[in-house]
């Protein structure tokens, strides 16, 4: 199945009970299954056609608040539109699950994949797990609600538009005996909504705590946000502790925090989130029959950042090099920055190169690929401890730069 | 409070609970008792003053009440009453805010 399909599959087998959403490329034919399997009534839950995606997490918002498992689906623009409330709903400690096919950001228009559209939103307090395969996206999609629900954090499945979401993989559905046991009903949601107990959800709150009408002390605004950062870093221990207990279930484990291939001994890591990291696998195989100690590192876990565990996979290698597909505008890829950040204070770490690359749907071939670990070994052999990002097959015949 | 449900903004809808809001005010409604209707007829009428405030704080009195306690200054209350019987006092006026 597609990996849009699989994603779909996931939330039916998570047995969602409102799914709200609005159609865009690359994601489409998530929404567009759900439907069908609502109107047929294999997924007895409750499909609402909105007309914008800021309206879609708003449906998502109420329905989550009142104690709904809740789903949407969304890429680029369509993200960019809803973000004022994937905001929200963090804030408000909502475990709605949101899959992300990941597309790039317009200006100017682009249907295909990058890493921009979940890169723009990785400071809004949602987990983010980056899916490499299909398989991947429909057991981390599963593993997503008991994570939000858990935490009462919402988490975010991102996978590459196209790449993933419109290619076909054998895919392992698990059934649904197996899916229950894994993932129980929704606990009751941290919102009070009672007739008999009428209550303000989500009213202002001050800069500084205070007492309420019943004259109790209430947290102020900074208070609040230092309990959801606290929740997003028990997502460090909840994310492997869920990939495992799935494992327990199914028979299949994607690694928790972190995954790596050949990485036991290698010198040159190449690091990066999604489905490009499949693509360096088979660089770094081709560079090992080079002599080359090539492994690599995947980041599954986005958010929270898994500094702890990337810098202790990194200790002692000679060189790092970030594959991103995206940029933080006016400076290097966001996974570089962050890697550069978690190694900073470390002894014995790596120097670390970033490339970008893939941007708008540019093809990143592993031959591509591997000429731009051979640069970046060359340069680093060269003595540099840091280099200039590296843009992966820029191609200059437009005579625009 | 360690309830859990701590970790999230949520209240009770309860007189004073966003705090003493008649601090924020810079002008207070004051009432000329002879133009309200409800004063002029001795019994509850047309009460637009306190169908439109939107903070609660004006009574449904014959001659209605203001709790300056909560009482923004929105002058919505002004603005509605349709013999300008409220009208809206500078705080200056009164020095410094006695309530």
């Amino acid at each position: 199945m597609t990996g849009n399909e699989a994603a779909a599959t996931a939330a039916k087998l998570a047995r969602v009970q409102v799914v709200a959403a609005y159609p865009i490329t690359p994601q489409s034919p998530v929404v567009e299954s759900l439907s069908a399997w609502v109107e047929s009534g294999e997924l007895p839950a409750e499909f609402v056609a909105v007309e914008s995606e800021h309206s879609a997490m708003s449906v998502c918002i109420g329905a989550s608040t009142v104690g709904a498992r809740a789903f949407t689906a969304t890429s680029s623009n369509g993200l960019a539109y809803m973000t004022e409330q994937v905001w929200w709903a963090s804030g408000a400690r909502l475990p709605i699950v949101m899959c992300v096919a990941n597309r790039a950001l317009a200006a100017p228009w682009n249907v295909l994949n990058d890493q921009q559209d979940s890169m723009s939103v990785r400071d809004s307090g949602w987990v983010q797990l980056y899916c490499r395969n299909n398989q991947e996206i429909l057991d981390t999609s599963v593993q997503a609600f008991r994570m939000a629900e858990q935490l009462n954090v919402p988490v975010m499945v991102c996978y590459d538009g196209f790449l993933l979401s419109h290619t076909v993989m054998p895919v392992d559905v698990p059934s649904v005996e197996q899916a229950d046991a894994f993932l129980p009903p929704r606990p009751k949601p941290l919102q009070v909504v009672d007739p008999a107990d009428p209550r303000n959800v989500g009213p202002v709150v001050m800069a500084d705590p205070r007492r309420d009408g019943d004259g109790v002390m209430q947290p102020g605004y900074m208070e609040f946000k230092a309990m959801h950062h606290r929740a997003l870093l028990d997502a460090l221990e909840a994310v492997p502790a869920a990939d495992a207990e799935y494992a327990a279930v199914v028979g299949r484990s994607w690694g928790g925090l972190t995954w790596e291939h050949l990485l036991d001994d290698a010198e040159v890591v190449l690091v990066a989130a999604g489905s490009v990291g499949v693509q360096l696998t088979l660089v770094a195989e081709r560079l090992r029959e080079e002599g080359v100690k090539a492994g690599v590192l995947g980041v599954r876990c986005y958010r929270p950042f898994p500094a702890a565990a990337l810098a202790a996979k990194l200790a002692g290698r000679k060189l790092a090099i970030v594959f991103d597909k995206a940029l933080s505008y006016g400076y290097e890829g966001p996974i570089c920055t962050d890697l550069r950040a978690a190694l900073c204070a470390e002894e014995n770490a790596p120097a670390v190169f970033g490339v970008v690359c893939g941007l708008g749907g540019r093809d990143t071939s592993p031959g591509d690929l591997a000429d731009s670990v051979r640069r970046a070994i060359a340069d680093a052999h060269a003595g540099a401890r840091t280099r200039a990002t590296e843009w992966l097959g820029l191609r200059l015949e437009g005579g625009a730069l | 409070m360690s309830d859990e449900r701590t970790s999230i903004a949520m209240s009770k809808p309860a007189v004073g609970e966003a705090g003493r809001t008649g601090d924020w005010r810079n002008k207070r409604p004051v009432l000329t008792a002879e133009k309200c209707s409800a004063v002029k007829l001795g019994k509850p009428t047309c009460q637009l003053c306190w169908v439109y405030c939107p903070d609660a704080c004006v009574s449904r009195g014959i001659g209605p009440e203001f709790d300056l306690e909560h009482c923004k200054g929105c002058g919505i209350c002004a603005e509605m009453c349709p013999t300008g019987a409220i009208a809206m006092a500078s705080e200056a006026v009164h020095g410094v805010c006695e309530i």
